[in-house]
Order: C-alpha cells, then structure tokens, then sequence
C-alpha cells in the first residue's frame, strides 16, 4: 500500500461529500456518518504504525509533481517518520472522539458543523505528512477555515471575538512563514519545495537568523508560547467541546512539530543562536500560565492556561537537544493530546448538565457523579505528571534532558513548573469535586452516561500504557530523532569552523554528549 | 523465592484492581477488607521467605536484582522496572507489609459502617503498593515513582472524608508539601546522572552500578549540591523542618492511616532514600552536617509543640516528626544502622499507638455519638479514666509510651540511645557533636513528658466524658485489639534485635544482630569516613555507659514532671498558661508556621497570579492586540466614508479631483 498516506488523509474528505447529500436535519444520521468516516480513517491509519521500520528514513512517501510549471514547482511530497508518526495517529485517534463529544451538545447546524469537523481532520492529517514545505503551507490553511467557523459559530458567549482573535493572530504568523518559505525557495535555485532539498542548503547566518525568526514567530503563536499565548484561553474557552479537544490535541502540536519539522533543522545556526531566548520564553510560559491558572474562575480557562505550561515544557526539551530532551518532546505532545483533550471533554461533561464553568458553582460534585470522580482524578494526575501515567515520562524526559544539555538553569526553573502544576489542577479538583454538596442545582445532577464513559475509557487506557510502558512509542522516534541532532550538530559546527567558535566551550560540551 | 520478588507489590496490585473496579458493587465488607487484608498478608509471606533466604546466604552476598522490563529508554538514560532485594529493603518490606497487614485488619473493624468502605481499601492497597515500590525499587526512578505514589495515595487519604474541607485543605497541603520536596529528589537524580555520564561515562540510575561508581564521586562540590537536593526531597516526604506543617494536618484522615501512613511507612521514606544513598551523601561533609541540624532541630521543635496539645492524634503526629527528627539525626552522624534500626523500632511503637488512639476514639464516637452529644472525640480534655473500661488499650498504649520514652528494656531504648551515643562519638561533626547530643538529649526528656501527658490525660484520673454517656464506653472488638497486641509485643521486645555491644557483652557476648545484617550495605561509607578532617575522639566504655543512664535519667525526669503536673497536682498548668499566656498561645499554634507560610509563599503567588492575569494578560497583551485592532478599526471608520457607494458622492469626488488637477496645472 504505496499510497495509504493519500488514502488516510483524504477519506475524511470524501466523507464530506457524502455529507453533503445527506438531509440535514436528519442530526443522527449526520452525525453517525462523520463518526463513521473518523474511525475508517482511523483503521486506515493504523498500519502506519505495524508497517512502520525503526529507520530514519521517511516512509510510506508518494512523491508527484503538482503545479509544475517553469515558474513554480511543487509537488505532492508526502511520507512520515518517527516525529510525524504518532502525531499522525494521535489525530485519526482523537477525531472519532471529538465527534462523539458534541453527540448531543450541537444541535444547530449539524451537518456544516460535521463537515466542518472532517474538513479540520484532512488540514491537520495533511499537514503533517507534507514533506513539501508549499504543501505544508496549503494545509495549514485550509485547518484554519474549519476551526475559524466552529469556534465562530457554535461557540460560547463571546464567540466572535475569540474567533477573529484566533484567525487572526494565526494568520499574522502564516503570511511571515509565506514570506519566509519564497525567500527560501529562490535561495535553493527555485527548483521545488521539497524539504530534504532545503535541509541540505548552507545559509549564511544572516538569512538563517531572519527566516528562523519568521518561522519561529509563526510556530510560537500556534504552540502558543508566552508573550503570544492570550489568543489561546479565549478560543478555547469559546470553542465548543470537540473544538478545544482538537485546538489542544492537534493544532497547537502543530507549532512544536514545525520547529522540530522545518525551523530547526533548516537554520541550525540559528536555532543556536536562539536557544536561550526560545528556552527562557518557555520556562517563563511555564511557570507564568502556572501562576495565571492558579487564579482563574472559569475550569476551562484553568484548562487553557495549563495548557501554555505544558507547550512550555515541549519547547524546552525540544530545544535541549538530545535524545532524551526530544523524546520528551514529542512524548509530551502526544500526552499532552491526550491528557489535556481528557481535561475538555471533562469540562465539557459538567458544562453540558449546568451550563456554567464556574469553579464556584461546583463543589461536592464527587459525592453526586463517583464514576465521573474517579475519571477526572486519573486524568488530572496525568496533567500533574504523576509517575505511572502518561505525563510523567514525558515530562521527566524534558526535564532530564534539559538538564543535561545548555539550559541546565532553565530546567532546574522549569522543574518547580512541577510544583505549581499540582497546585493549581489539585486545588480546582478539590474546588470542583471535593466539599459540601450544597448547591441545590448540583443536587440532582447525573453520573456519567455510557457514551460519555465510552469517550473516556480509550484515553484512560492509552494514559496509564504509555506510562507504564512508553518503550514503544520512543522506539519508533528514536532515529529520526538521531537524524535530527545528528544533522542539526554538525550542521553548527561546520558554520562554527569557518569563523571563530561562537559557542561557549560548555555548550558545545553539552551539544556532543554521547549517545 | 527471591526470583518471586515481583509478587510482593504485585499482590497489593491485584487488590486494588478488584476493589477499585468491582467494589463498589460487591459491598460486602467481609470480602473488600478481607481481600485487601489477605493481599497484603500474602506479600508479607514472600517477604518472610525472601529474608530467611537471604540469611541463609553468605553476608557480602546478598544482593539480587530482578528486572522484568525496560521502562524509559531515551539516549544514554534507561530505567528498568527492576527490584533490588538486600539487607536494607528486606528489613524494609517486613515492617512494611507486617505492620501493613496488621493496620490492613485494624481497619476491617475501625472502618465498619463507612460509606466508602471499598474505597478506602483500594487506597490502602495501592498505598501499601507504591511503598513497595518505593523501598524495591532498584533504581532511583523507580524509587521515584514509589515516592510519588505514596504521596498521591497520602493525599487521597488523608482527603478520605473529602466532603469536610478541612480535610480536602490537609491532603491537598501534603501533595503539594511533597512535591517541593519531589523537586528536590529530581534535581539531585538529574544531577547524579549527568555528573557520571558526562565525566566519566557511567551512564546509570541504577542503585547497585551507583554503589560502584562512587568511587568516582567527588568529595563535596557537586555531591553536596546533589545530596542536598535529595535530602529537600527526603524533608517533604519525612516532614522536617522546613516542609513539616503538612503531617499534623494530616490527621484529618482515618486514623489507621496515621498510623499506617504517617507513623509506619511513608515518613521513613526520607530516611530509608538516605540509607539507601549512604555512598552519596557520606562523600559531603557539608549535607551531612546540615541532616544531622535539622533532625535535631526537628526533634526538639516538634517536641515542644506536642507539649501543648489537646487533640490526642495532634500529640502523636507531632511525636512523629520529632521521631523522625531522631532518624534524621543518626543518618547525618553517619549512624545509618542506628538510624534504620529507629525507623523500626519506631513503626512498631508509633503503629501502636496510633492504632491505640484509634480505638480511644472509636470508643469515644460511639459513647458519644450514643449520647447524641456533638463533643470532639479527639479531645483529651474530654477524656480521662479509660484505663478501666479499655484494659487492651490502656496495656498496650501503656508499654508503647514507654518504649518511645527509651526506657529500658522496651526497644525504643535501644535505638534512641545508640543515635545519642553516635551522636555524641562520631567521627565526623567535631565540636558540633556535644550540641547535636545535648538537643537530642533535651529532646528525649520532652518525648517522656508529652507521651506520658498524654497516657495521664487519656487513661488516667478520673473520666471527664458526660456522665451521661459514661456506661456505653466499651473496650474495641478483637479485630481492634489483636494488632495492638501484636505491636504491643513488638514494641516491647523489638529492640532485643540490636543490643548496643556494651550491654551485650554485659550479658554475655550477645552481638548486635541488626548492626551485623546492615554491615554490607553501609560498607562503602565506612570506607569513605576515613577522608573526614576530624579524627575520631574514641571514648571508653565508662563515658557510654554514662550517657546511656543519663538519657534513661532524662526520661524518667521528663515521666516525672508528667505525674507531677497532671496526676499529683493537676492545677499546676493552668496556672502555668494563666501566668505565661503568650508562649502557651505561641506553642499551642505551632509557634505560627503555618501562618509565616501563608504570609510568605501562598498569599504571594495567589497575588501574583492575579496580577499576571489582570494586569499582563489582559491588560498589556491583550491590550496591544486590541488596540492595534482598535487603531486599524479607527482609522478604516474614517476611511469608510470614501466609500459610501453613492453615485453623486463619488462624481462629487470626481469633479474636485478635476478642479484641483486643473487648478495645479493653471496656477503652477
């Protein structure tokens, strides 16, 4: 199966096509349907991961010339390897629950909202197989359309302005990338966009240090790293349930794996250069959303601001720059995914039965809804990092790794992140769940329903396997992860040979730790 | 039977498993406690074989690791799911899972009747799991994740009742109260790692390799930055100063887990990691100083603050840390037998009496609660008398006071009195050593004097409790009284196991056994002691023995002030507190910590995060956003009129264009 790539990414737009034909008031049927075609998109996905070697090489690639004229040239240059993969799978895993979030909360609009939805999942699925830095771009638009119309119109109270704040704050930073990837494809002789072409281009450090600086602006507000993060609390806030699950999921991993993708490696130098800012950006972010979701009011907005924490934490292990570091890295970004989507469709749980997300309207909750208890613990601990599940390993490896490498002091700050995590997701359960059941309104509220447990259980599940068994999912990084340092290592050190060494001798040091 | 090591935690495992899915439908409160109990026993069954197998091995032997699989591999690091079996964790997972399965049975009857009956028991198993963990753990991650766990399962206790704030407020405290200290645990293994990695390629976490490779290690330096970040770790997990305040609000929780929780296991971690790490931390002068100042200083803190208290779980918890202080003590003397040997001694008597409390209260909330009378059952001033209606109780609560107290030859005697032997006679600390003794020495008077308020207040004069309801305080089922009475025995006799060589020779030539069974584990740091700046004043027999009946002297006067102020003359303390109110008040609220730490760390970062939030999110951040959007918003208002889509606007517009490009060029 030379071509499951282009099958998995676009079965969900076939499905809208048939969507399209379906009565729109028939909601069961539509909704049936979408949920039909995510989970076929899943399957199809899943020999992805059985077919997949432990190489570095990019597999199950299909490369076809597109527009191709004497002008312009791009191709359809698709293919994975060990960093695309489980984001890949992360998101054929997480559309089919995304949809059964909203079953019944979206009653409006149910096939447009549908259509919305698969349309998001081709965006995201094509944006990460693209290895055609052109095709890259095309995606990354066409998920943003989606996601602009679901958080516009099925949203919350203040819909519209999260809205425009997303489209545009994301759109700033797309144009900067646009600019960034024309300059680079006349640098390379204007032949095409493929990205092993533009890795084994030497730039000066001039142009390394603009066009990573248009990159990386356009990555930092999609992680969203701290000061560019305020776009995020309110659109997730808005975004209805299955929204902020894919937002937090999937399009924000889309910042972390573009500089693990495209920033790093293509300007190495100044990725160096860079380092410290992009670290102390993160350690800040880190501990800044901490501090802010400590005192939010609104469980979602506490959601939304852990989530700048943990984007805090991927960024500092990918820029560690060593194995363990990047592992972390992409380990967290798939936990992440995992565990702050469990985190909305919680929020969204309570919201859809008291229509408020008020941490002060709750309280005693877990005398009233003990299954719905016991679930929200196990994925708050996750949240937390607790050894044993999912978010552990990730963030250990982070830590770990950052400490082993230049940001020694980064990661010591990032570390008492660590504390303030507990602080803040402990103190809203407590708030939530814990205490007297004295609001009348909670008095009557329901357990979870089957569907809903149906939801959690496969996220619970993948929680507690990857923590306790991550071997697996960092095996089939392993290499490409090599490749990467590999590349990006001697790539700084060829630059650094020809001028006088830049690096301070520690740095280096740390860089060259052995494998 | 060591290959079956895995079996210990897993046991615990399986109960929760069943209990945690099923029990809420099998209600049936024989089966949930019973199940959890016999897990628990089973795994003290394979640690009984583990031992006697590895008594029968040769001594420089007796280490066997077991690794079932590879957890994290990432690089250079890797971390098995591995057990490490010697000397030290089989002492350990016989106290854990003996005392644990004695609390497991105490609590099939103290829970009786509970709504979260199952709940209770899962916690509790996977409680008594992660310790398991923690203590086989054969590298330092693993240890972590054991160290985590019970932390996580401390808060879920200790938060059981979690419709009364209060007791969501106290396991929240003592989470995140661990946490500070897990930063530390983590930062110390970060540093280890990296240091041996980077400088001398031993990549490993692993206990064992590290015993090896600290050879390699430095004297000082970066060893004292990592030893103190560990012992940060082992102060939030064994409640010293400066992360002590969470463990008396931790009596909040059920009082077998107290006793289980916060007398037994879990505080002992600290001490347990440093024994585990003695290679490491030996190699710092510095950290061993600083350990050894804050256990005795946490000893006598404690202490003084348990002299005034009136809640008779608030009394032991803070006997705990002040034990736990003792621990510390010996470990930063390099005493570490004597330091284990304490843990030990300590998890017999301090089980006991927590569990004794425990019934005092049980019996307390019936009588009580019979009488329909809303009287704290925690109180003692409510008490008074019970010697008589709870004769089990009283016997064993009785020799378990005196066991703390170090009266020979109850096994509290044996350990406290060889760490304020090697407190004073150890080869490392100089001049420090007479005022670490001194403390230590200090502090063992106010043990004897608070634990025997306490017993005097409880179980003596006459009963203060509503007449009313005086016929309906019972002695507790046997379910109850049965593991008192076993710790009762241990706490009496435990200490014959390590007979300081002084009296053993006295009697005979008896060998300290428990020194003997240690000796492998602490024979890196012997060998290390010798690079100590101080040499060892040796002291002869006459100056032990002297000291030995001092501290006996000490408790007996402490015993004695005790029967001076609340038997013969009872009026003395109020007129004490009536004459001092001010210090009374200082000491009766914890000399205001808690307050000092809502003052200085959480009303700041509360604070501060309000203002991050209102002032720079949405205030600067926000605020450019908007206003760069207000400003476009502005200026395109203005612009708009231009484009009014009236045809006469635009030919109005088309005829002055002409006129001025016609007035330009005529008047040019």
């Amino acid at each position: 199966m030379t071509s499951l790539l282009t099958i998995m990414t676009f079965t969900p737009l076939v499905g809208v096509f048939v969507l399209l034909f379906i009565n729109g008031r028939s909601h069961n049927a539509l909704r049936g349907l979408a949920l039909a075609v995510t989970v076929v998109a899943f399957l199809v996905s899943l020999p992805l991961v059985t077919g997949f070697q432990n190489t570095a090489d990019y597999q199950f690639v299909e490369n076809i010339p597109w527009i191709a004229t004497d002008a312009f040239q791009m191709h359809y240059f698709v293919g994975i390897d060990g960093i695309s993969l489980w984001l890949v799978m992360l998101t054929t895993f997480i559309m089919p629950i995304a949809i059964l979030s909203t079953w019944t909360a979206v009653e409006e609009k149910v096939k447009e909202y549908m259509i919305c939805l698969l349309l998001l999942e081709v965006g995201m699925l094509g944006a990460f197989v693209s290895l055609d830095l052109f095709l890259f771009y095309i995606f990354c638009g066409l998920m943003l359309i989606p996601m602009y119309f679901i958080i516009g119109i099925w949203g919350g109270k203040n819909k519209v302005y999260a809205a425009v704040k997303f489209f545009i704050y994301t759109m700033v930073g797309s144009l900067l990338m646009l600019v960034a990837l024309i300059t680079l494809y006349f640098k390379a002789g204007g032949a095409d966009f493929n990205i092993t072409r533009f890795y084994a281009l030497t730039l000066d450090p001039a142009t390394q240090t603009w066009l990573f600086l248009a990159f990386a602006l356009a990555f930092a507000i999609k992680v969203p790293m701290f000061p560019l993060h305020t776009w995020l609390p309110d659109a997730h806030t808005e975004a209805p349930t299955a929204g902020s699950v894919i937002l937090a999921a999937v399009l924000l991993k889309m910042g972390t794996y573009g500089f693990v993708r495209f920033a790093m490696p293509l300007f190495p130098q100044a990725t160096a250069q860079f380092t410290p800012l992009i670290a102390t950006l993160a350690v800040i972010g880190i501990i800044y959303a901490a501090l802010v979701a400590m005192v939010q009011e609104d469980v979602k907005k506490l959601v939304a601001y852990s989530s700048v924490a943990h984007l805090g934490f991927v960024m500092l292990g990918v820029f560690a720059m060593n194995q363990q570091g990047i592992a972390g890295g992409m380990l967290q970004m798939l936990n992440h995914g995992i565990s702050t989507g469990a985190l909305f469709l919680i929020v969204g749980f309570i919201y859809e039965r008291r229509h408020t997300r008020l941490i002060t309207d709750f309280g005693g909750l877990a005398k009233q809804m003990p299954v719905f208890a016991t679930i929200f613990m196990i994925v708050t601990l996750s949240s937390i990092g607790l050894p044993g599940t999912n978010g552990f390993v990730g963030e250990f490896l982070i830590l770990l790794g950052s400490f082993g490498s230049s940001l020694r002091w980064w990661s010591v700050i990032a570390t008492s992140g660590v504390i303030l995590s507990a602080v803040y997701m402990l103190w809203m359960f407590q708030r939530v769940m814990f205490g007297e059941l004295n609001n009348p309104r909670n008095q009557t509220l329901t357990d979870l329903n089957a569907r809903e447990i149906g939801i959690m259980v496969p996220l619970i599940v993948l929680i507690f396997v990857m923590g306790v068994y991550p071997t697996p999912f960092i095996a089939k990084m392993t290499p490409s992860i090599d490749r990467l340092i590999t590349h990006v290592q001697t790539r700084q050190l060829a630059l650094n040979a020809v001028p006088a060494a830049v690096q301070t001798p520690d740095h280096a040091d740390c860089r060259q730790c052995p494998q | 039977m060591l290959e079956y090591v895995w079996l210990i935690p897993f046991f615990p495992l399986v109960g929760v498993i069943i209990n945690g899915l099923f029990g809420k439908k099998i209600r049936n409160e024989a089966f949930i406690g019973g199940l959890a109990t016999a897990m628990v026993a089973s795994s003290f069954v394979v640690s009984c074989g583990i031992l006697i197998q590895l008594i029968g091995m040769e001594p420089e032997q007796r280490v066997f690791q077991k690794v079932l699989f590879t957890w994290i591999q990432a690089g250079t690091f890797k971390a098995d799911i591995g057990f490490l079996v010697d000397p030290l964790s089989a002492i350990m997972i016989m106290v854990v899972t003996g005392v644990g399965s004695l609390i497991h049975l105490y609590s099939i009857g103290y829970m009786h009747g509970e709504e979260g009956f199952y709940r209770y028991f899962t916690y509790l198993n996977l409680f008594t799991f992660s310790m398991l963990l923690l203590v086989l753990g054969g590298n330092m991650l693993l240890m972590f994740v054991g160290w985590e766990g019970v932390g996580l399962c401390s808060y879920l206790l200790i938060g059981y009742y979690f419709h009364k704030k209060s007791a969501g407020d106290a396991g929240k405290k003592a989470f995140v109260m661990n946490r500070v200290g897990d930063f530390g645990f983590l930062i110390g293994l970060f540093t280890i790692f990296w240091w041996l990695g980077t400088n001398h390629n031993v990549w490993t976490i692993n206990f064992v390799e590290l015993k090896q490779a600290s050879e390699l290690l430095p004297f000082g330096g970066v060893v004292t930055f990592a030893t103190l970040c560990f012992f940060l770790g082992a102060t939030g997990k064994s409640a010293q100063i400066p992360l002590y305040t969470w463990l008396p609000d931790a009596m909040e929780g059920p009082t077998p887990v107290s006793a289980l929780i916060h007398a037994a296991t879990m505080v002992t971690a600290g001490v347990y990691m440093i024994g585990r790490m003695n290679f490491v931390f030996i190699k710092s002068p510095t950290t061993m100083l600083v350990i050894a100042c804050t256990g005795a200083a946490t000893a006598l803190f404690a202490a003084t603050i348990g002299m005034a208290q009136n809640d008779i779980k608030r009394v032991l918890a803070y006997s705990t840390v002040s034990q736990l202080g003792y621990m510390f003590l010996a470990m930063g003397v390099g005493a570490f037998t004597a330091g284990v040997f304490h843990l030990m001694t300590h998890a017999f008597f301090k089980a006991c009496l927590f569990l004794g409390s425990g019934s005092v209260i049980h019996a307390m909330h019936h009588a009580l609660h019979h009488g329909h009378l809303h009287d704290d059952p925690q109180d003692m001033r409510n008490m008074g008398g019970l010697r008589k209606k709870m004769p089990i109780t009283f016997v064993t609560f009785l020799v378990s006071t005196i066991a703390i107290s170090g009266i020979p030859p109850f096994s509290g005697f044996f350990s406290k009195d060889e760490i304020l032997w090697q407190a004073f006679s150890n080869p490392y600390h100089g001049t420090a050593n007479v005022v670490l003794w001194a403390i230590g020495t200090i502090a063992a008077c106010l043990t004897a004097f608070y634990m025997f308020r306490l017993v005097f207040m409880t179980f003596c004069g006459e009963c203060r409790i509503n007449p009313k309801v005086k016929d309906h305080l019972h002695e507790s089922p046997l379910v109850i009284t049965i593991p008192l009475m076993v710790l009762g025995l241990l706490a009496t006799f435990g200490g014959f196991i390590g007979i300081p060589k002084l009296l053993g020779d006295l009697f005979g030539g008896i060998p300290n056994r428990f020194e003997l069974w240690l000796e492998p584990v602490f024979e890196k740091s012997t060998e290390y002691a010798g690079q100590y700046a101080h040499a060892g004043t040796h002291y002869g027999h006459s100056v032990e023995g002297g000291l030995m009946l001092l501290s006996v002297g000490v408790a007996a006067l402490g015993i004695g002030i005790a029967y001076t102020l609340y038997i013969a003359s009872p009026s003395i303390p109020q007129r004490f507190t009536a004459r001092f109110p001010g210090l009374h008040q200082a000491v009766y609220n914890k000399w205001y910590v808690d307050e000092l730490y809502d003052f200085l760390f959480v009303n700041p970062c509360k604070a501060l995060g309000r203002f991050l939030w209102k002032g720079f999110d949405v205030l600067v951040v926000d605020g450019i956003v908007n206003g760069v959007a207000a400003v476009v918003r502005g200026f395109s208002g203005v612009l708009r009129y231009t484009q009014s889509g009236f045809v006469h606007n635009y030919a109005m517009t088309m005829a002055l264009g002409v006129v001025v490009i016609l007035a330009f060029y005529i008047f040019r």
